[in-house]
């Protein structure tokens, strides 16, 4: 068949539904996050490394982690970028506006980071190393979400 | 050639909706009561192999969100996405060639996050099949059909099946449906897609379960008689679509390669105990026959005896997809290693476990496990 | 002692944008006939089809086993497998772990992706954790651009030099036939003036979405060397797991934790102390420009900060001391299931001697590698010399 004859084609929208279990973990955070806006993280006894997200064993050490620590609600940027490509947003099925900021955060206090938005669009403003602080919505509802983003903080 | 073993297993109950637990945190419960009862540390183990589904768990590379808690960190995992009975296949593959004496396979899915049958519509035919909106039950209740006609089976006998395994599953802590209903109770259940009532019908499950592997030496530095993969065989049949919906010819050649390696010639007589995979009552009649237990299926289950045929009331009775094939192997060691509780079978020395994936059973994996 | 295993064949599809002329079925079929043909063998030789997709980016359940006829498992056991950017290496270990345990002695293993029929951006944004990631995530770009500046952070590395690689990427694409981005005059200038996507990251310096199946055949060793003038020899496989969430891996391209731990096992396995020497090609799952240089310095194949300049010095380039991805690599040809087997075969044909105008010169010892999920490596090494 060469690529001249016509073939037709089927389109199908998929559009189905999920209900994902923030788990016993998660709920903990995101309860502190809405409740007292404030970030908690959980330690191994083991190695020492507080884990945000909290989660039930350190990967590395295989101890279960009960100790629970407040992080942040300041931190460091690991690695950093500003979006320009258009793309949907599979939350909302959205387009999401461009150019946004976006980041790899490690809180104060702990050794594992987040990705989260940042306030700086501008390329030249931005670097590792940089000190930000969390900025939290005034209306909370226990998710990421409740961080609007991260504020970039002047040297 | 070396021979593998089972050294310990665990499960969690079937639930509808097991809400309070994220995917990271079940498969962690289950792996720490394997390590637990099992005495080893992850420490010691190298290779994992673990099944699930991006389509149910709503994540592309289901796996990610497991690899931590499977003690996979720096470590060789790999995810089957197919039947859990695959993944142990898989594993045996593993410590057969030699670079690992252990290894960790666990299947889990929580059915209640998804839409059941959106999701499983995904398995047809985008072209000529999909636009029909057909399921994994609209396709099941058409197999029924053919199957029952071709065998003269009535709905009261496909009833049977379905009292049976819920009397069984009376019997079984882990089970999510049990009871003791009638051929009329069962009957008179919602009528799903005719031939095939609720409760001849796995019901929506959220679950996990976790079995360890071991080389024969390693096994018998734990245990004087080590329950050992004796057999196994995987067959793949045509599409559903492609082939008589009527006859489990997948079933049988995966059931003969098993059979040779095991050296069993004479199924019926030499098998103990058999875990069956049946998501739908029709199935288990399929699958006695394909695996040469009995001719007539319907009257081996009519019989009182019949109790050494999916002794934990199988799928019918609490049934994560992915995980149900995985979980027939738990159940089918738990009956050698004599930890089945108030449903072993007694003096059970052989045991087979089945498992199925695809549409109508396309892909079939069948596995027997020997005490010495 | 296992049993000895080789790679006695491979068949690719060309790889596409688009390829409207067939369905995934069909596709599967091309590649599968080629392989056959490669060794002259039927699907009677077959013992079992091992098989490797990302289905969630054609919104499918289990399409192989719709597509069984597509590569001949009728009656053949089968299983699939799903672990991201690594499937197609992880389906390539399976088989080498099959073969060697001797429950079969001739295995296919089968890598596909019609990236084009379903919604990409989607597919990899869903990899994300939905309460922790999906969330705030910024798609496949996004995420390679926030490890790229911490790598260009930690090693210095330029927007130049990362260009460089995607130039040679596409150069070498144009003496493979079956990839799919051949760009022959393309420049260090036209990389570094494509369309910024997400800082450093341009279109250029991206792979491709692309259509395409690749089969490759593996042999215990008495069929092995009956069936193959000259099989490439399994040597060592490896794989290697992260933690669980993206932000977990300290300095992500910086120091690649698990590439590290997997390619230090294997080549102690196949015997290497001195990568860069010891080996002849490599085929690496490089994604987009930036994490190729990083994955020279994680391999070994440079110190640490120095892979810009293995690059500057020209030593990955085909006619270089250790040519990395003649085939022209994921960033020019990308079809997800299949891209990591794509290499392991690109390693096999250079082994075999059957690469043609992309041939390295003598090449003994080539590796392979994979790349996915959350940051997770496979490695393999192939030699002539038996293991
Ligand atoms: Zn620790």
């Amino acid at each position: 068949m060469s690529e001249e004859s016509p073939t037709l084609r089927v389109d199908f929208l998929l559009d189905t539904e999920y209900q994902y279990a923030v788990g016993q973990y998660g709920t903990r955070f995101f309860t502190e996050l809405r409740d007292h806006a404030r970030f908690v993280g959980v330690q191994c006894l083991e190695c020492g490394r507080v884990y945000v997200p909290p989660r039930p064993v350190c990967g590395i050490c295989y101890r279960e982690l009960q100790e629970w620590v407040e992080v942040g609600p300041g931190g460091t940027i690991v690695g950093w970028t500003v979006v320009r490509i258009p793309f949907i947003d599979p939350m909302t099925g959205e387009q999401r506006p461009v150019p946004y900021g976006f980041a790899i955060v490690r809180l104060d206090g702990a050794s594992t980071s987040l990705y989260h938005f940042l306030d700086e669009t501008d390329e030249r403003k931005i670097r590792v190393g940089q000190r930000v602080c969390a900025v939290f919505r005034e209306k909370r509802e226990g998710s990421l979400r409740d961080v609007l983003h991260f504020r970039l903080l002047e040297e | 050639m070396r021979r593998v073993a089972i050294i310990g297993a665990a499960q969690t109950r079937f639930e509808a909706r097991k809400a309070s637990l994220a995917y990271n945190e079940l498969v962690y419960g289950v792996v720490r009561e394997l390590l637990d009862r099992t005495g080893i540390s992850m420490r010691e183990i190298e290779s994992m192999v673990t099944a699930s589904q991006d389509a149910y768990d709503g994540k592309t590379i289901s796996g990610m969100a497991i690899n931590e808690v499977v003690g996979a960190y720096l470590k060789s995992e790999a995810k089957v996405a197919a039947d859990g009975l695959q993944a142990l296949l898989y594993g045996v593959a593993r410590i057969l060639s030699g670079e690992f004496d252990l290894t960790l396979v666990v299947a889990h899915c929580k059915e209640s996050e998804g839409q059941s049958s959106a999701i499983t519509s995904l398995m047809f035919d985008p072209f000529v099949q999909r636009p029909l909106g057909l399921d994994e039950l609209t396709a099941a209740a058409l197999q029924a059909r053919c199957y029952c006609r071709k065998r003269r089976i009535t709905s009261e006998d496909m009833a049977l099946v379905a009292v049976k395994a819920h009397r069984q599953a009376l019997k079984n802590p882990y089970a999510q449906r049990a009871g003791e209903f009638t051929v009329e109770d069962v009957l008179a259940s919602p009528l799903l897609a005719d031939p095939i009532h609720e409760l001849e019908a796995a019901p929506r499950s959220d679950g996990a379960c976790a079995l360890l592997l071991a080389s024969e030496e390693r096994a018998r530095r734990l245990v004087d008689r080590p329950v050992c993969i004796a057999g196994i065989g995987n067959c793949t049949d045509a599409y559903w679509t492609e082939r008589d919906l009527a006859e489990a010819r997948a079933l049988q050649e995966a059931a003969r390669r098993a059979y040779t390696m095991a050296g069993i010639s004479d199924p019926a007589r030499e098998i103990d105990v058999v875990e069956i995979s049946a998501r739908y009552a029709h199935e288990e009649l399929m699958a006695i026959e394909a695996l040469g237990l009995h001719a007539s299926p319907v009257e081996l289950i009519a019989r009182d005896r019949a109790s050494f045929i999916t002794p934990s009331g199988g799928p019918l009775c609490g049934n994560p997809p992915t995980v149900s094939g995985l979980v027939r192997a738990v159940e089918a060691y738990w009956q050698l290693s004599g930890e089945a509780g108030a449903r072993q079978v007694e003096g059970a020395r052989v045991a087979l476990a089945h498992g199925a994936g695809g549409i109508c059973g396309q892909n079939q994996t069948v596995v027997i496990l020997r005490r010495e | 002692m296992p049993r000895r295993v080789a790679i006695i064949a491979t068949g690719q599809t060309k790889h596409t944008a688009r390829r409207l002329d067939v369905n995934i079925r069909e596709l599967i079929t091309e590649a599968v006939t080629r392989a056959l043909q490669d060794a002259d063998l039927t699907m009677r030789d077959i013992d079992a089809v091992l098989l490797g997709n990302m289905e969630p980016f054609e919104g499918f359940l289990f399409p192989e086993l719709w597509a069984v006829e597509g590569w001949g498992g009728y009656m053949k056991p089968s299983v699939k497998f799903n672990t991201g950017g690594t499937v197609g290496t992880t389906t390539a270990i399976a088989a080498y772990y099959y073969v060697a345990s001797g429950i079969y002695d001739v295995v296919m293993a089968v890598g596909f992706e019609k990236q084009s029929e379903g919604h990409t951006q989607t597919a990899i944004t869903t990899v994300g954790d939905p309460i922790w990631e999906r969330s705030v995530m910024a798609g496949a770009i996004g995420n390679f651009a926030v490890m790229a500046t911490t790598y260009m952070h930690e090693s210095g590395v330029t927007e130049e030099q990362a260009a460089k690689a995607a130039v040679k990427a596409r150069r070498n694409a144009c003496l493979n036939e079956y990839a799919h981005l051949q760009m022959p005059d393309i420049t260090v200038e036209d990389v570094l003036r494509s369309e910024v996507l997400a800082y450093p990251v341009k279109r250029l310096d991206m792979c491709p979405q692309s259509d395409g199946a690749v089969a490759v055949i593996f042999a215990e060793e008495s069929k092995a060397q009956r069936l193959a003038p000259r099989p490439a020899w399994i040597r060592a496989v490896a794989t290697a797991h992260e933690q669980q969430y993206m932000g977990d891996s300290p300095k992500r391209l910086a120091e690649m934790r698990s590439l590290i731990a997997a390619s230090r096992r294997a080549y102690q396995a196949a015997g290497i102390t001195n990568p860069r020497k010891e080996l002849d090609v490599a085929e690496i799952y490089e994604v987009a420009s930036f994490a190729e240089l990083a994955m020279y310095e994680n391999l070994g194949f440079c110190d640490r900060g120095e892979g810009g300049k293995l690059i500057d010095m020209g030593v990955t380039e085909l006619t270089g001391e250790l040519p990395v991805n003649p085939s022209g690599g994921v960033m020019s040809t990308n079809p997800i299931g299949a891209t990591a087997l794509i290499r392991v075969a690109e390693a096999a044909l250079q082994i075999m001697g059957k690469a043609g105008r992309r041939q390295v010169e003598g090449a003994r010892m080539a590796l392979a590698t994979g790349y996915g999920g959350n940051a997770w490596t496979d490695v393999m090494i192939l030699s002539q010399e038996k293991p």
